[in-house]
């Protein structure tokens, strides 16, 4: 049995413009200790599947169908006391802004330590211990001291360790990183995802990353989904999707990032537009949402939303005419 | 050869510190401390760094938005930096500016139209109001946006879309430097193609030079000529494109080019400890040296000035300098 | 959505069709125009409806089975509540009904000029030190000192500097007024002036006094009319305060502090003379602010944040 297990999540806001459907019927599975990467542009749902995992989303203006099962248990049916003792325990999140998420008022280690009191019932001095040891984990250096500082005190890169040492405190089964580098410079990003790596062959726990970069992808994941309009487009293990893409929006979205080491290549050659722009989401959909912009779509595209199909080994996508490359190939 | 378009000469630009009851200035923030560089007609000279390092203090000072500290700053020949309000309005045409933000770089309450007339109007470019109209139409041709949108407001256009109308504005003027502070980087993937393929195509067609300062490498490597690499205020490296992504010389540049991740590339990153130093307490000696993996003696005491490597490349750093330079990891 | 969609193309065999998912959320009526906008903000729609109809009632007092409010009949005073008389008489014998109806007049105009002219005043104060640097040291300075004194006090030694007149009041809550907005124009044109595009707009030529108008000005009216609503209803209630202690409207005009001021040694035994001009107070001022906070909310949400 997967760790966890979503089953056709649908997450709809109520805005005074119409419905929006943030997300549509995204149904995928994270395996014990495995790094599933969640990719797509702004707007396609990303962020919103994640914070619907955790319940995070405020019914109304919202709701959340379908099944999220963690560990066979549907989170989605759990009561928001049972929810609590989930959230930061078993399954935890890292945001994208470190500073915030943090409190302001609060030392990193009341912090840190709150996590632990609450769902492990830690005493005071226990927990300050733990999370000088967290601190220590994430490779802050000086965790004693670094344990009484406010946010305020560390900088960007530091607040974003103190961020994986809180989500990680309760040993999570499942760790939820919304663009947890996304905010950072690169050479902090650098030392983030090398932090992140370390952590996941040493912690163990299976990490739902959520981000606009592939190249990030490519640096931790070992598969990645990736999301449209709302809607799940394609997933494959990593190597496989960057090398043989099968949606035309993810071959498109490869196609539009410059890889670095063009200029060996002599020659400037332009990148790959996607043109046009995402369809709203308060309209309801016909067809394929990339139908719009997609070089093969056809009537049958328009009018006919395509499923996911099996492309190859592990492989998925969501396209009429992907599958008939599959079957050629 | 002419002279250059655009020639900055040892610009500094420090904001003060102010602190206590009585706004004493208590110190200073050495956002840009000693930056000099070219921009040929025609030409992209992007400057890359990471927050903080001061590219886009530098770009905001081209544009005279706020007065400099010390330096010059030549616009084909003539100093920009100490004209007075009004011989300044005579050159702010000639150099132009696209913001990053494309949310908030456009007046909310103002109409395309308007938004695209005003540098027209500011500059008297056009003979007549016919021709204005005229004007404003052939530039929602340019970045290819559709006519019958100069009606509607910014908040009814997507990222990309306002993006380009910000461009446009930017060509409504006839500029000859276009300064692009973060233009791409706030747009999602596929719509930031477009903008840097518009971009590329505009320079072009009018022969703009580009003043392109970007954290983005990748992006920088596609579309430069050259490279200029801040860190701290200060440049530590300046080179053709060609030259900075194959042979780095600074040990920064290779740090940067090293942490990009890249899809389906096995990379062995160089992982720079610690944080960039506070600007308002640079380091002493060469203002990377309390990163440096390569650092020694002579960069905690003396700071490294730009030496040409040959090639158009200059490197500031003291290892150049050796006899050997250690060929590392690049 | 439902599967009544019709399909012009012959679906192929063996094609894999994304399942149906049902809609979770009712359908939206996406409303349109001062109505629709109306029914998605219904505090804007009380407030200005409650506001429209004091509006009326101090336009059209004297056609509203109104007597002379002035008109004294001692043989008639303390009435209680009656047919005759709706809201019951003073200790003079005037009537209540017809006073706290026309005293709507005087605290509307209190209200609104005050609104008005401390917005005015104050936008040009803010605007100046917003933009003048030297200027702003001086002036933030005399508006914090203004700001350490209380409003009414304020007002009740300016008021005890002239003669009793509804003019006199309006100008002395005004200046107490003043720096609430002054603070709230500059923070906003501090802000608007980082702004990208006033920067563009400053790289494209545009003249300075241009930028305010243009630029800066058109932006800042949105959180000035959130905040003129609140001095409304301030001015109002100060209006009151002044004229209970006897320090504003002049007693020979019906106003809603004078009619309280003259109940309060009867409070004990005749409550309705206090009551009526209390209560229609209370609801005015809640009709204005009801107005300001649906505003805030409907106006550029990020902007209402900085009130």
């Amino acid at each position: 049995m997967a760790l966890l297990e979503v089953e056709n999540l649908q997450t709809h806001f109520r805005t005074p413009d119409g419905i929006n459907r943030a997300v549509d019927g995204v149904s995928f599975q994270v395996d014990e200790g495995e790094t599933l990467a969640i990719v797509g542009e702004s707007g396609c749902g990303k962020s919103v599947t994640s914070m619907s995992l955790m319940r995070l989303i405020p019914e109304p203006p919202g709701r959340i169908a379908g099944a999220v099962r963690f560990q066979g248990r549907d989170l989605l049916q759990l009561s928001e006391r049972e929810m609590r003792a989930v959230r930061g325990n078993d399954v935890s999140m890292i945001f994208q802004e470190p500073m915030s998420s943090l409190n302001p008022v609060l030392t990193v280690g009341r912090q840190i330590g709150e996590t632990l009191r609450m769902h492990q019932g830690l005493d005071k001095q226990a927990a300050e211990l733990r999370a000088v040891e967290m601190l220590n984990l994430v490779g802050i250096p000086e965790p004693a001291r670094r344990v009484r500082e406010y946010p305020h005190q560390l900088s960007g890169g530091m607040r974003q360790r103190v961020m994986i040492a809180m989500a990680l405190a309760c040993n999570p089964k499942l760790l939820i990183a919304d663009e947890p580098t996304t905010a950072l410079d690169v050479t902090i990003q650098a030392q983030i995802l090398q932090l992140m790596l370390d952590l996941k062959r040493r912690v163990g726990a299976a990490i739902v990353l959520i981000t606009h970069d592939l190249g990030v992808v490519a640096e931790i994941a070992e598969r990645v989904m990736v999301m449209y309009a709302g809607r799940k487009v394609e997933e494959a293990p990593v190597a496989r999707l960057f090398r043989s893409p099968r949606h035309p929006y993810t071959q498109g979205l490869l196609g539009a990032v410059p890889k670095l080491g063009s200029s060996l290549t002599g020659a400037a050659r332009r990148l790959t537009e996607i043109p046009g722009q995402v369809p709203s989401l308060k309209k309801a959909i016909e067809g394929c949402a990339f139908a719009g912009r997609c070089a093969l779509a056809t009537d049958l595209c328009r009018q006919v939303a395509p499923g996911l199909e099996v492309k190859g080994p592990g492989h998925i996508a969501a396209c009429h005419y992907a599958a008939k490359e599959a079957a050629a190939a | 050869m002419s002279a250059p378009l655009l020639q900055v000469n040892d610009l500094k630009k420090h904001f003060p510190v102010r602190s206590g009851l009585f706004g004493r200035r208590s110190g200073s923030v050495y956002a840009v401390d000693g930056v000099s560089f070219e921009v040929d007609r025609g030409e992209t000279l992007s400057l890359v760094g990471e927050s903080g390092c001061g590219k886009s203090t530098v770009g905001r000072a081209i544009l005279r938005l706020f007065d400099i500290t010390s330096g010059q700053v030549v616009l084909d020949g003539q100093r920009i930096d100490d004209l007075s309000p009004g011989g300044l309005r005579a050159m702010r045409r000639r150099v132009q500016v696209v913001f990053q933000d494309p949310f908030s770089s456009l007046n909310p309450r103002m109409r395309v139209r308007d938004i695209l007339a005003e540098p027209i109007r500011n500059f008297s470019l056009a003979k007549s109001s016919a021709d204005l109209e005229m004007r404003v139409a052939a530039l929602m041709d340019t970045v290819r946006l559709p006519r019958d949108a100069l009606n509607r407001r910014p908040h009814e256009f997507s990222g990309g879309q306002r993006q380009r109308i910000g461009i446009a504005r930017a060509l409504a003027a006839e500029p000859d430097l276009i300064v692009c502070d973060e233009a791409v980087s706030a747009l999602d993937v596929s719509v930031k193609a477009q903008i840097v393929n518009l971009l590329q195509d505009l320079q072009q067609q009018f022969g703009l030079a580009l003043l392109f300062i970007s954290h983005d490498l990748a992006i920088v490597e596609h579309m430069t000529h050259r490279v200029a690499v801040m860190y701290l205020g200060r440049i530590v490296e300046m080179a053709p494109r060609q030259k900075i992504f194959t042979a780095p010389g600074h040990p920064y540049t290779k740090a940067l080019l090293s942490a990009v991740p890249e899809p389906g590339a096995a990379r062995n990153p160089i992982i720079l400890k610690g944080d960039v130093p506070s600007p308002i307490n640079p380091p002493k000696g060469c203002r990377f040296n309390t990163r440096c993996p390569f650092v020694f003696d002579r960069c905690k005491a003396e700071e490294p000035q730009l030496r040409s490597a040959g090639d158009g490349q200059w490197v500031a750093c003291h290892l150049e300098a050796l006899p050997e330079a250690p060929g590392s990891a690049g | 959505m439902t599967v009544s969609t019709t399909r012009t193309v012959t679906l192929p065999p063996g094609l894999v069709i994304a399942p149906q998912l049902p809609d979770l959320l009712r359908p939206v009526k996406i409303r349109r125009g001062v109505l629709g906008f109306l029914r998605g903000h219904p505090t804007v729609a009380i407030g200005s409806a409650l506001l429209l109809c004091l509006v009326l009632v101090a336009i059209f007092a004297p056609y509203l089975g109104t007597v002379d409010p002035t008109a004294l009949a001692p043989a008639k005073r303390t009435r209680a509540p009656s047919a005759d008389f709706w809201f019951g008489t003073d200790m003079l014998g005037r009537d209540i009904y017809s006073r706290v109806l026309y005293g709507t007049r005087v605290s509307l105009t209190v209200g609104l000029s005050v609104a008005v002219l401390a917005s005015l005043a104050g936008l040009a104060v803010g605007l100046v030190s917003g933009f003048v640097r030297w200027a702003d040291g001086i002036l933030m300075r005399f508006i914090d000192g203004l700001m350490s004194i209380p409003p009414i006090l304020l007002a009740v030694a300016l008021m005890a500097l002239t003669r009793g007149s509804v003019g006199n009041v309006i100008l002395a809550i005004t200046v107490a007024e003043i720096p609430r907005v002054t603070r709230l124009v500059r923070g906003v044109v501090l802000s608007l002036r980082e702004q990208p595009y006033v920067d563009a707009a400053t790289a494209s030529g545009t003249r300075t006094p241009m930028i305010i108008m243009r630029h800066i000005l058109p932006n800042t009216l949105a959180p000035m009319l959130v905040q003129a609503t609140y001095i409304c209803a301030s001015a109002m209630i100060v209006e009151s305060i002044l004229s209970f202690i006897g320090a504003g409207t002049p007693p020979t005009i019906p106003s809603w502090g004078n009619i309280m001021a003259e109940g309060r040694a009867l409070w004990q035994v005749k409550p309705f003379i206090v009551f009526f001009p209390a209560a229609f107070l209370s609801v005015t001022v809640l009709a204005v602010n009801l107005l300001g906070d649906g505003l805030r909310d409907a106006l550029d949400p990020r902007m209402a944040k900085s009130l």
